[in-house]
Formats: C-alpha cells, sequence, structure tokens
C-alpha cells in the first residue's frame, strides 16, 4: 500500500463528503491540499468523519486494520491531519507498523 | 455474512451476572446480541454472539467490533456492562488493584464505546448505555477506587453525549444499588444493609429492574434523550 494508493481513497472520501454537502473540494486537489487546520477543508467532526471512514475503507478493501487516532491531532505543526499527504503517509506507516 | 433486520446489541461482561441477564433480556426482545468477556462462557444461547476480549485491550475490542461489523453490518446499541471492584479501604489498596478497576472500568468503557460508535455512525443511530453506580451519589466508604472509576464513567456519560450527538448516537446511564451478583459478594452484610437504609426503597435491584431503565434509553422514540444517568432505588 503507497501513499499514492491512499490518497485515492481520501480523496474518493471527501468527494462523498462533497456530494452530501458537507463541504467544497476544490480542483484540483491532491497531496497538498489541506484537510484540518488554517485554510483546511474539514471542521472537527468533517475530520472525525474521514479518519473513520479512512480506517473502514481500509479495513474493508485492503484488509488493513489500523487506528488513525493520534495524540497531536489538534496540533497544527505536528497533526497528521495536515493534508491529503500527510493523512495518507500517516496511514501507510500505522499499516507498516500494524 | 449476516446481515440482519433485528436490531444488533452489544453488551460487555456478559460471562456471569448482569451481563449475562441481559443478554438473555435482549434475545427474548428478539435482538442479535453479541458480547464479550475476558473468560470463555460455559453457557449458550441461541441468537447471541460470545467474543473473548478484555475490554481494556484496544486490538482485541476492535477485532470483536470488526467481527460485528462483518456478521451484521449494523450496530444499533451497546451497554457498557463490564466492570470490576475491589471493596476496601483507600489506605489498604495496592496501586496494582487501582490501576485495574481503571484499566477495566474507565479505559475499557472508553475503547468499547469508541469502536461501537464508529459502527453507529454508519447509519447515523445508536444508543449507548453505560453502567454506573450509586457507589457515585452515595459516596461510599470503602469503595473510593470503584466510586472513583464510576464518577468516571459520568463524565464520559456527560461529555461523550455531546461528541456524539451529531451522529444521531446517544449516551445515557444507568446507577443501579446493590445486585445480587458476584460484584457484592465481598461485601459484609451488616454493611449492605446500611447502604440499602439509604436508598428511598431499600431493597437490591434485580436484573430486570436495570433492564427496564436501559429498554427505555434504547427505544427509538428516545431520541431527544441523552447524557443522563438515572439510578435506581430513589437514590
Amino acid at each position: 500500500m503507497t501513499q499514492d494508493i491512499v490518497a485515492g481513497i481520501i480523496v474518493g472520501l471527501l468527494r462523498d463528503m462533497e456530494k452530501s454537502g458537507e463541504i467544497d473540494l476544490p480542483e484540483p486537489c491532491g497531496l497538498e491540499t489541506p484537510l484540518f487546520g488554517p485554510e483546511g477543508l474539514l471542521d472537527s467532526m468533517g475530520l472525525v468523519s474521514l479518519v473513520v471512514g479512512l480506517e473502514q475503507a481500509l479495513e474493508r478493501d485492503h484488509t488493513v486494520t489500523v487506528s488513525l487516532a493520534d495524540e497531536h491531532a489538534l496540533s497544527q505543526r505536528r497533526s497528521p491531519y495536515r493534508t491529503i499527504g500527510t493523512l495518507a503517509e500517516f496511514a501507510v506507516q500505522a499499516a507498516v507498523a500494524s | 455474512m449476516n446481515q440482519t433486520s433485528m436490531p444488533v446489541t452489544f453488551i460487555t461482561g456478559t460471562r456471569k451476572g448482569l451481563g449475562r441477564a441481559l443478554v438473555e433480556h435482549y434475545v427474548r426482545l428478539g435482538h442479535a446480541v453479541a458480547g464479550c468477556s475476558r473468560e470463555p462462557i460455559d453457557w449458550h444461547l441461541d441468537g447471541y454472539v460470545h467474543y473473548i476480549a478484555d475490554v481494556a485491550d484496544e486490538q482485541a475490542v476492535h477485532a470483536a467490533f470488526a467481527d460485528v461489523w462483518f456478521r451484521y453490518r449494523r450496530l444499533d446499541h451497546l451497554i457498557n456492562n463490564a466492570g470490576i471492584a475491589a471493596m476496601n479501604h483507600s489506605l489498604l489498596t495496592p496501586l496494582s488493584t487501582l490501576n485495574r478497576i481503571l484499566s477495566t472500568n474507565v479505559a475499557g468503557t472508553f475503547l468499547v464505546t469508541r469502536e461501537a460508535a464508529k459502527l453507529m455512525k454508519s447509519a447515523n443511530y445508536g444508543r449507548i448505555v453505560n453502567l454506573t453506580s450509586v457507589a457515585v451519589p452515595l459516596k461510599l466508604e470503602g469503595e473510593s477506587a470503584y466510586a472513583a472509576t464510576k464518577a468516571a464513567v459520568n463524565s464520559l456519560t456527560d461529555v461523550l453525549a455531546r461528541e456524539l450527538a451529531a451522529f444521531g448516537i446517544t449516551v445515557n446511564g444507568v446507577g443501579p444499588t446493590p445486585v445480587d451478583t458476584d460484584l457484592i459478594r465481598g461485601i459484609p452484610k451488616a454493611k449492605l444493609e446500611r447502604l440499602l437504609a439509604r436508598q428511598a426503597i431499600p431493597r437490591m435491584a434485580t436484573p430486570e429492574d436495570v433492564a427496564n431503565v436501559i429498554d427505555f434509553f434504547v427505544r427509538p422514540e428516545s431520541g431527544f434523550i441523552t447524557g443522563q444517568t438515572i439510578y435506581l432505588g430513589g437514590v
């Protein structure tokens, strides 16, 4: 599982959230797209939805069980949820460690 | 995979006592019931699926809920019943005992609720009921560690009710008076009688008394009731 594959899953989840009117997804969106924090797409509840959705997608479609909970979630500097790219990399690292 | 139209109810601490009685109650009501305990069970009931999982073991809890999702594709109710107690004066309570009670009663409730809420969120619907205790409002001496963990459970009920409301999930608590289970076997008879005398209705609770309150909290019509804790016996 690579960062690009996970990023693709994240974008898919974000598109679902866009369809349900929760967010406005910028075009194009990619690894640098901010998720959470200054100029981020998501409020705290949106972040919860995305992270839980990503955990479930990884388990359902890739049989990878990871916990993406992180104590630095709300830290602007160290949060793994800053961008699509940092979240994807965080998930890959978690999968490697699991 | 066994998708079901019946409500799916997960209960922790089901090997014996109140947990087992709640399993029997909700199977009787037609729910698909799953549950867990640290040790294997020596009984069987059609309609009930058992997991051997310590509620404080993050991986075991996750695995149990992953299987629940695989089997039923839904989770409607969670009853956080698992709990342990140690009746002892604080000056005679070792740190290891405190940590053990904290682990099961607080970390366990937190972990199980977290994993259950992830499944409930998918349907934007869920009912969570935490078992607390009259040891908190009665400030029972000799139960400082137990009462402190149940006070923490009350805080979890209050805060999680707010955090999970956006996902259609309610979180409430029920605090029984002593029920005739192993949990209170170590309490001297005289002390138990003094405790019961402090209740408006001075008798032990039955599993049916507890189930009655849980039934109310988990009804679909109770969607506007959250963050509430009901104590039995008029405490």
